[in-house]
């Protein structure tokens, strides 16, 4: 099944919405407006009537697999149940209905909940203060960056390098160079654990910082972390905290007590905001002591029981985005905290260990487990053994989308080979977890025994497999000028 | 038919007196899937050897190209610009990239045949 | 405890099955000394307790009523189709991924792809992006396309671009080889010309002399703009911008004390290739059904890692998802008819607060659209005075423009009823 679009439905005869009339005298734009300021030719937008519209997007809706419906067993996204609390927090009118520039005596409940989310993020990460504004995660990392850069230039130190392991997230490499940095990689030892002979050699007074995942995009906790934050700061290094695993041990490991200069969340994994097919989200940012003059401003303080807004931080890197960060992410994260406690969060964390382990039980002699477990809150297999059969991660993948399934992340991290990476979350239960061992074990079943069959899927979805390479083709087609067909949008065909 | 010659990188270079021809090898091709845009140097523009001059993009990786030869660009295969799958299917032939007009000796350097499919096999990367 | 799901019972079974005496067995890789059993936070609350502490904290704001409301400054009132929310709030939308994969996320992709063209045909260029986080990071990315594309260094902000985007650009220019300059003479090492049309103050700026100027010096154009304002005023692509970029909130969106909200992009064909963030195209499956897919993912930071030229990795879906929402109920014709009744209610607006003694027109000889600034009469006790009738008054740019001091921008938009203007004159009139 598919949709027609917005555009291809639209009936010229329809009726616009009615809006209130103006109700005051004198001219409108096109008489008081000089002509070649005023637009000349009409976008071309659709035109429906709202039983259309409604249709047409829950049409599109039920196209979707969501966390609603499906299990996401996505390795590093924590997809995890998205309380609909949050989204009653977020809607109450007293957070939805504020502008940003009003006064901040007439905002003192929004400054409250940021300061009291900003002391429960920095108490659950082991740190001093955290700034709420950056949109998502690569953002937040960025911010951390440039704090970290700002902090060695206010020492008299330009340091150039940044080190990153090779098992790390795309984005890491990516904000360290967006910082002026330039990335050095670190290997991984055989165990998937960072190798501390590679770290010691890259070391030197002109690294920055090193970012590190912990556990890593492996699922596996540095064993070492103590001996590598002491390696870093003696050579006058900080350490960043890639808070994508975050949810393998709230209220059981501290990222600052392992010595984390800075430490990014994104609360759209571990503090449940939903994903919204993409965003938005929210990254805050975590510091130790020495890196909060650097914070963007400006910043939540408290003083005399009054909540107020700081800009004048000399040191501050500045604004990362417009004013005070993603607010409405804000209320539900904090909403979440609220309702879990420090409890709710401890026991979340240890059920998301426990998960991962038994699902990963369930996987031994299904898939390759290229590292010894146990493992945190998720774990890497690989689809290495299937090679014999032509059957790779990506039709792993789609087998599971045939079975009611969303895929989990796949070919990442790039230091496995067919990467399949799970991450079953807490609030998947046990049964939820049996039937997607089940189901894995289906499709390598029938890897053996109809690998064609396996590659035709999935074919019970509203498309099959898409021609990804030839939308490629077909834009750089248009780009050079060989095709009017611009591939990235509608265009009314001409008559 | 000159001999063709292998870098590291993966690019490949025959030359016929002061012009070398330059592309990218089977082996670079395969691991890199269907190419779907190559951005190339203007004729005229210098190459170095060693340095990056341009970047070619599959659907699922986006690779830097290394000049393994350094001189001035004497003509581009404009024939990419709508059929950037010649690489896949031509590597050798009509998936040349560049030619270049050498600036000195053809460097000798450069791996034959038998050492490059030893190191892309070794090395895989 | 809230939303989780295994029992005592479940838990023991599945510590068997791992074949662990307790969970110690599987965290034996965390050092002794790292090892804490519980977060100094109070303990969890029931959702009644909850939901009650959210209240609180809510009340203890003040919402002034949207008619009253006529601050913006970057964002505004307006009426929001309640098919708006009926749509961001159906959790297949709001709960569902990122659409890596596209067999199962069809609906986000074709919405997305819905609002691409929207975008495009908006601001009349070739090409828009799945979207971006705000205004301000839409400036700051737009910048450094042009930085890559000319590989030139410097972004000349002309007039009075909203001054926090500015500060965002400032701070994603260092370490970006960029270097932010004000001023409207561009130069051979100008990359771009960065406006805004209406500008902060929502005065009208001549944004085809500057984007002629930019060009004469080899330089883009980025044309920051207003939305809403498109349905009436010459979009960038008329008057040849190479980058058109803005803050989408209007577009169906609550104020929600600044975010979230959306930023928008949108360029020539020349430029699609450096885009940042998502796009989606059109695809194919092999029974010839039409789909929607992510492409020209390797340009992206997953795959060039260092050698990106934007670490984006996320959009804002579901507010792209909303303003699409809102652009194809409201379709040209309402769009427009917003514009041109906040365009009438402003310029009544000005014309009874410039009749105020003491009050004039900042910039009289200047055009505006549904925002202006006026020299008032001692802005602070005037604004308190306001308040306490319940009207959020103009907004004091003097804050950011030193030279703007005792200047107060109005905006005026449909939510803003001729009664509530009257309202507002009288109370200042008191």
């Amino acid at each position: 099944m598919t949709e027609p679009l917005s555009f291809e439905l639209s009936r010229p005869g329809a009726e616009p919405p009615r809006l209130p009339a103006a109700g005051v005298h004198g001219p409108g734009p096109e008489e008081a407006l000089a002509k070649d300021v005023l637009r000349a030719q009409r976008p071309d937008l659709p035109r429906l009537s709202e039983p259309e519209i409604m249709r047409h997007y829950s049409r599109m809706a039920s196209l979707n697999y969501s966390i609603s419906e499906q299990f996401y067993p996505l390795g590093s996204c924590t997809m995890k149940y998205n309380p609909v609390a949050n989204e009653a927090a977020a809607a109450l009118p007293g957070f939805a209905g504020l502008h940003p520039y009003q006064d901040e005596e007439t905002v003192q409940g929004a400054l409250e909940l940021m300061h009291r989310l900003e002391r429960a993020l920095a108490e659950i990460v082991g740190v001093d203060r955290v700034t709420l504004q950056p949109a998502a995660g690569a953002h937040g990392e960025w911010t951390a960056l440039r704090m970290i850069q700002a902090y060695h230039r206010s020492r008299g130190d330009s340091r150039t390098e940044v080190l990153v392991p090779d098992s790390a997230h795309g984005t890491n490499p990516a904000s360290a160079a967006l910082s002026g940095f330039e990335v050095v990689e670190v290997r991984s030892g055989p165990d998937g654990r960072i190798s501390l002979a590679d770290l010691e050699s890259k070391l030197s007074p002109r690294v920055a910082a090193l970012m590190l995942t912990n556990p890593n995009t492996l699922g596996l906790f540095e064993r070492e972390i103590l001996d590598v934050a002491e390696m870093v700061h003696a050579t006058g290094a900080m350490l960043y905290y890639d808070g994508a695993n975050l949810n393998a041990f709230m209220g059981v490991a501290r990222p600052g007590d392992m010595g984390f200069d800075a430490v990014h969340m994104n609360l759209h994994k571990t503090f449940t905001t939903p994903h919204g097919g993409g965003g938005p989200g929210a990254g805050p940012v975590g510091v130790k002591a020495d890196l909060v003059p650097f914070l963007p401003h400006p910043t939540v303080e408290k003083s005399d029981g009054h909540f107020g807004l700081d800009f004048k931080r000399p040191k501050s890197i500045g604004r990362v985005r417009s004013f005070y960060g993603n607010f409405g992410m804000l209320v539900r994260a904090y909403t979440y905290i609220l309702a879990m406690g420090g409890d709710g969060l401890t026991q979340a964390s240890l059920d998301a260990v426990l998960s991962a382990n038994y699902l990963r039980k369930q996987v031994e002699g299904v898939l390759d487990l290229p590292h010894d477990g146990p493992c945190m809150h998720e774990f890497v297999a690989s689809a290495h053994n299937l090679a014999p059969q032509g059957v790779k991660a990506l039709d792993v993948a789609k087998g599971l989308l045939e079975r009611d399934f969303y895929a989990p992340t796949v070919y990442f991290p790039l230091v496995v080979p067919e990467a399949i990476m799970v991450e079953p979350t807490e609030t998947e239960s046990k049964a939820t977890l049996d039937a997607f061992a089940a189901a894995l074990k289906e499709i390598v079943e029938q890897a053996r025994t109809d690998p064609a069959a396996l590659h035709a899927e999935p074919h019970s979805l509203p498309v099959g497999r898409l021609d990804e390479v030839g939308t490629a083709r077909r834009i750089t087609a248009y780009l050079t000028g060989q095709s009017e067909d611009p591939v990235l949008r509608w265009k009314r065909a001409r008559k | 038919m000159a001999e063709r010659r292998y870098s590291k990188t993966h690019e490949w270079v025959t030359v016929d007196g002061k012009t070398a021809t330059v592309g990218i090898s089977d082996f670079a091709q395969a691991q890199l899937g269907d190419v779907v845009f190559l951005d190339l140097p203007k004729p005229g523009g210098k190459v170095s050897k060693g340095e990056t001059f341009g970047v070619i993009e599959s659907v699922k990786a986006a690779s830097d190209l290394y000049s393994p030869v350094s001189g001035t660009v004497a003509a581009v295969n404009d024939n990419l610009t709508a059929h950037p799958e010649l690489v896949n299917s031509d590597p050798y032939g009509e998936g040349w990239l560049l030619k270049v007009e050498l600036a000195g000796a053809a460097p000798s350097d450069l791996m034959d045949e038998a050492e490059y499919k030893k190191a892309a096999e070794d090395g895989a990367h | 405890m809230p939303y989780l799901v295994h029992s005592p019972q479940d838990r023991e079974e599945m510590l068997a099955a791992i074949g662990v005496e307790s969970m110690d067995g599987l965290l034996g890789d965390i050092p002794a000394s790292l090892r804490i059993h519980d977060l100094t936070l109070a303990r969890g609350l029931s959702e009644f307790e909850t939901m009650a502490t959210l209240r609180d904290l809510a009340a203890a704001n003040r919402v002034f009523a949207d008619r009253l409301t006529f601050r913006g400054g970057g964002v505004y009132k307006r009426f929001i189709p309640t098919a708006v929310a009926a749509v961001t709030g159906k959790p297949e939308f709001y709960t569902a991924y990122t659409p890596y994969q596209p067999e199962a996320s069809q609906g986000t992709l074709q919405a997305i792809y819905e609002f691409q063209t929207l975008i495009a045909e908006l601001t009349a260029l070739d090409v828009a992006n799945a979207s971006l986080y705000d205004g301000a990071t839409a400036v700051a990315e737009a910048s450094m396309m042009a930085r890559v594309h000319t590989g030139r260094d410097e972004i000349l902000v002309a007039g009075y671009v909203h001054p926090e985007y500015v500060e965002v650009l400032h701070t994603f220019s260092e370490g970006r080889g960029m270097k932010v300059k004000r001023g409207d003479e561009p130069n051979n090492k100008t990359a771009a010309v960065v406006f805004q049309q209406p500008d902060f103050l929502g005065l009208l700026v001549d944004a085809r002399e500057l984007t002629e100027r930019a060009h004469s010096a080899g330089a883009l154009a980025i044309a920051c703009v207003d939305p809403i304002s498109l349905a009436i005023l010459a979009p960038p692509g008329e008057y040849g911008a190479d980058i058109a970029v803005g803050e989408g909130q209007q577009l169906g969106l609550s104020a929600s004390f600044g975010g979230p909200h959306v930023g928008f992009i949108a360029c020539t064909k020349d430029l699609v290739r450096r885009l940042p963030g998502r796009l989606i195209g059109t695809s194919h499956d092999a029974q010839g059904r039409r789909g929607f897919v992510l492409t020209l993912t390797a340009r992206e930071q997953h795959i060039r890692r260092e050698k990106a030229t934007s670490n984006i990795c996320t959009n804002h879906s579901l507010c792209a998802l909303a303003a699409a929402v809102y652009m194809t109920y409201m379709g040209e014709a309402g769009m427009r008819e917003v514009a041109e009744i906040s365009f009438k209610r402003a310029h009544a607006l000005a014309d009874r607060l410039a009749a105020l003694p003491g009050w004039e027109l900042a910039f009289p000889e200047r055009q505006f659209l549904n925002e202006f600034p006026m020299i008032v009469p001692k802005s602070r006790p005037l604004l308190r005075k306001l308040a306490k009738k319940g009207i959020l008054g103009g907004l004091e740019v003097g804050r950011w423009f030193r030279e703007l001091r005792g200047v107060l921008t109005f905006t005026c938009t449909e939510v803003n009823d001729p009664a509530a203007i009257d309202q507002l004159v009288e109370a200042l009139g008191a």
